[in-house]
């Protein structure tokens, strides 16, 4: 696999990996966006919005058969957090030219799809056409109504949003009710063409074409992007210590029947300079893998929950700890999850745990060399945060990680929120 | 072993049935890093009555499940933990249908397929440890209690079948796993998972020879009797219930409707028939059908309406739904859909890009490797090739879609579920 990273034009980079492995290709257009309460829903509209139509493809019906007769094509809005950095964007996978029927240049198709609908939206007297922006608006508020269908989920957005209170990481990458219900298409279109102008971009593109002719192809789509010289500015605050001296509580109630428990730490001195291999190895001991302390004690032992597992966010800082258990198991799960963290903190890591721990992380890391999304995920976030290596070089990192490392990552774990998400108390379920 | 090289799509595919009935496919793929191994059971949760030796054998609902959880145990320790230790990631699944046990690692894959195959074919389990599995399940019971996809899907299956035994949920209920004891799980284990009713298959960076090597020498030699299983009485053509209503903690109303077929149960003929349902529910239901188009640009339905084919159990459906503010609407839409396409016939542009298209999804399946697998396991249990399809489907005629969405999609014969928010 040959990976080759060039500025094309003015603040946007194509990354492009070639490989003849798989049989489905994958190109991305992304811009990077401040995360914040005030612009979130608004960018996260945006793409759904270009989704809709376009200069010479006016409709979803004319899109979307566009795509099907490109051998089904995927085109998709994309809206991801990375930290405080919002990106929004295009992302597209679609069959490799050598296998289907009739000979055809797909890539070019796309990119050229793509182009249009970043650059010529289907407007009226220069705006969005309001109908489509005030339908994919409804779209998104009920897309951020229903995360209380998914209540794990919902339980850990909940803890972030309220533990980060005081930081942009409390906004959720779709913003919120409220900021989106009153947005225009008139407002929508003028920000649009504002984050448009200033955004960088990055491209990422995996398949069997060579990187000169997806350069050639990416450069016509985006030919009449508009840049201005001043960039957004972009970077995430990575808070170092929780906020009190005692973790804060925080709790909703709803009609269910098992508890959702979500638990936030700062990750803390290991932040300074992050090797991330070893904050991945410390997490798989801890909660991160099925060898893991969270899941062989509370889940497995203790039986005190259905799941327990843990989670890192690299890009903020933070470490977060999801369970669910009987609401009346809620000291014992509590106080089980904080002595296994201890434990590790003490150094009690048996070499089987650790050596788990690190083939769980090699293996992980090399799996993302198998798959054009997950490669594109793991490019998008070096690009943000580095390391400048490959999967399989942060695979060989992973694989002689020390236990003297995994405790030093873990003393500086300190535990900032706990989120409880109980049954409502006047009603029996 | 039998090797065949498909030219259109730059595969190989290797299968081999051995003395003991057991059937392996396996696709190489050296350029991966990763491989993945999945051993099936043509055993689900709806087995729960069966004919051995003569005689007629009833079991509490979730054994197959409870089986699925205690199967890891070893008499020396925990097999989902000597896999994960090596850094593979092993799990398993049950259905209606059959049960699974799979990995995917990226190194000492030899050993790990080791580990698979024994463990899966070495049952173990004490009355302690079956007490304590009974709490962890309960757990899981409610859980999914909690989730309104799951409640959506099983009221609709109520509504189908009367008495089919898909219509009860996989895992049980607290009560029916309370009857599990050790005996119950030694007898059904020995009873549905001999070779003759099992299915390994392999997709990835693997020596196909070390791979039948292993099955062949860590499994019983010996054929087993493939049980014969009783479903209940046969369902009538039509839903025996056309509404299901719910009310749970969720943001809008969650809809799914669907309809029986009447399952092709076997080889190319089931092939088939699942192309020509996959095309035709594109045609209806996919992103640039009518339908969608128009009832997502008028607020009806959002981009969570999804449709699948799904075979289980002997039986065959359709379902689709999402999630919408107006499913009367929706289905008054449906309606007249229907009618449309049955007297003007479905457009032909629409039926050729929706057979491009489910082309270009075949595609993107030998990319997954445990949707690869999965397929592999069902073609086995119901004697077709998965691989196949990229040249069945050239055969696929508009006729045939037309048929299936006028014969499948009538009013007669679809039922709803929906699971409306709470009354505050």
């Amino acid at each position: 696999m040959n990976s080759s990273t060039e500025l094309i034009m003015q603040g946007v980079v194509l990354t492009c990996l070639q490989t003849e492995k798989f049989k489905t290709g994958c190109l991305s257009i992304n811009l990077l966006t401040p995360l914040s309460r005030e612009t979130a829903s608004k960018n996260a509209l945006i793409p759904m919005v270009l989704c809709r139509g376009t200069a010479t493809l006016p409709d979803m019906a004319a899109i979307s058969s566009r795509l099907d007769s490109l051998y089904g094509a995927r085109l998709k809005p994309v809206v991801r957090k990375k930290g405080e950095i919002q990106v929004i964007g295009l992302y597209a996978d679609f069959a490799d030219d050598a296998f289907i029927p009739e000979k055809s240049s797909i890539l070019e198709h796309i990119s050229e799809l793509m182009g249009e609908m970043l650059l010529m939206p289907k407007t009226r007297g220069g705006l969005f056409i309001k109908e489509y922006v005030e339908s994919e608006r409804e779209k998104l508020l009920e897309l951020i109504r229903g995360r209380i269908n998914d209540k794990r989920a919902y339980s850990m957005q909940r803890l972030f949003e309220l533990m980060c209170a005081m930081e942009d990481y409390s906004t959720d990458k779709l913003g919120s009710e409220s900021e989106t219900e009153s947005i225009t298409a008139n407002e929508l279109t003028r920000h649009y063409r504002e984050i448009l102008s200033v955004s960088p971009i990055e491209v990422f593109y995996c398949g069997s074409a060579e990187p000169k002719r997806v350069k050639a192809a990416v450069k016509a789509a985006l030919a009449s992007l508009p840049r201005c010289e001043e960039e957004a500015d972009l970077g995430t605050d990575i808070r170092m210590n929780s906020l009190e001296e005692t973790p804060r509580y925080f709790e909703d109630e709803m009609q269910v029947t098992q508890g959702k428990l979500a638990i936030g730490f700062r990750l803390g001195e290991c932040m300074d300079e992050p090797n991330s291999a070893a904050i991945r190895v410390f997490n798989a001991v801890f909660g991160g893998s099925v060898t893991s302390k969270l899941f062989m004690n509370v889940r497995e032992k203790l039986t005190l929950c259905y799941f327990a597992s843990s989670l890192i966010d690299l890009h903020k800082g933070i470490l977060a700890v999801s369970s669910g258990i009987e609401f009346d198991k809620y000291d014992a799960a509590l106080s089980e999850i904080f002595s296994q963290l201890e434990a590790v903190k003490k150094g009690e890591i048996s070499d089987y745990e650790l050596s788990a721990a690190k083939s769980f992380v090699a293996s992980d890391y090399r799996t993302i060399e198998d798959s054009p999304g997950a490669l594109e995920d793991f490019y998008l976030n070096q690009v943000l945060i580095g390391p400048e290596c490959s999967p399989s070089e942060l695979a060989a990192l992973a694989e002689v990680i020390t236990v003297e490392e995994v405790v030093k990552i873990a003393k500086g774990v300190e535990c900032d929120a706990i989120y409880f998400l109980r049954g409502t108390t006047e009603e029996d379920s | 072993m039998q090797k065949e090289y498909f030219k259109n799509i730059d595969e190989t595919l290797i299968s081999e049935v051995l003395p003991n009935g057991l059937t392996i496919n396996i696709i190489p793929k050296p350029q991966f890093s990763k491989s993945y191994a999945m051993f099936a059971t043509n055993y689900g949760g709806a087995d729960r009555r069966f004919k051995l030796a003569g005689n007629w054998i009833d079991t509490p609902a979730g054994v197959a499940h409870f089986l699925e959880h205690k199967m890891f145990d070893m008499p020396d320790g925990n097999a989902l933990n000597v896999l994960s230790s090596r850094g593979a990631s092993p799990n398993a699944f049950t259905s209606s249908g059959i049960t699974a046990y799979h990995f995917e690692s990226t190194s000492l894959f030899d050993e790990n397929l080791r580990t698979l195959l024994s463990f899966v074919s070495t049952p173990y389990f004490t009355a302690e440890s079956v007490q304590k599995e009974q709490g962890i399940i309960g757990q899981e019971i409610k859980m999914v209690e909690d989730n309104p996809g799951y409640v959506v899907y099983y009221n609709l299956l109520k509504c189908l079948y009367a008495s089919n035994p898909v219509r009860d949920t996989v895992a049980g209920t607290v009560k029916s796993i309370a009857e599990i004891t050790h005996e119950t799980l030694y007898h059904c284990h020995k009873v549905f998972y001999n070779p003759s009713n099992m299915t390994l298959s392999v997709v990835g960076n693997v020596d196909p020879e070390k791979v039948i090597e292993a099955a062949r020498e860590l499994l019983p030699s010996a054929p087993g009797e493939v049980p014969e299983r009783d479903y209940g009485e046969k369902d009538a053509e039509t839903p025996h219930q056309s509404v299901q209503k719910a009310s749970m903690e969720v943001s809008a109303p969650q809809f799914l409707f669907g309809s029986r077929l009447v399952p092709e149960s076997r080889g190319t003929s089931r092939l088939r028939q699942m192309l020509v349902g996959e095309i035709a529910l594109r045609a209806v239901f996919g992103s640039s059908s009518p339908f969608y188009t128009r009832l997502y640009a008028e607020g009806l339905i959002n981009s969570s309406f999804e449709y699948e084919l799904d075979y289980t159990a002997g039986t065959a459906m359709l379902v689709a739904g999402g999630e919408s503010r107006n499913v009367d609407g929706v289905m008054n839409e449906l309606k007249d859909e229907i009618a449309r396409i049955s007297s003007e016939g479905l457009n032909k542009t629409l039926f050729e890009n929706a057979k491009k298209a489910h082309f270009g999804s075949l595609l993107r399946v030998l990319g997954s490797f445990s949707t690869m697998s999965q397929a592999m396991a069902d073609g086995a249990f119901a004697d077709y090739r998965p691989l196949d399809a990229f040249e069945e489907i050239k055969n696929i005629e508009l006729a045939d879609v037309q048929n299936f969405i006028t014969q499948n999609l009538t009013t007669e014969k679809l039922a709803l579920s929906v699971v409306s928010p709470l009354e505050r």
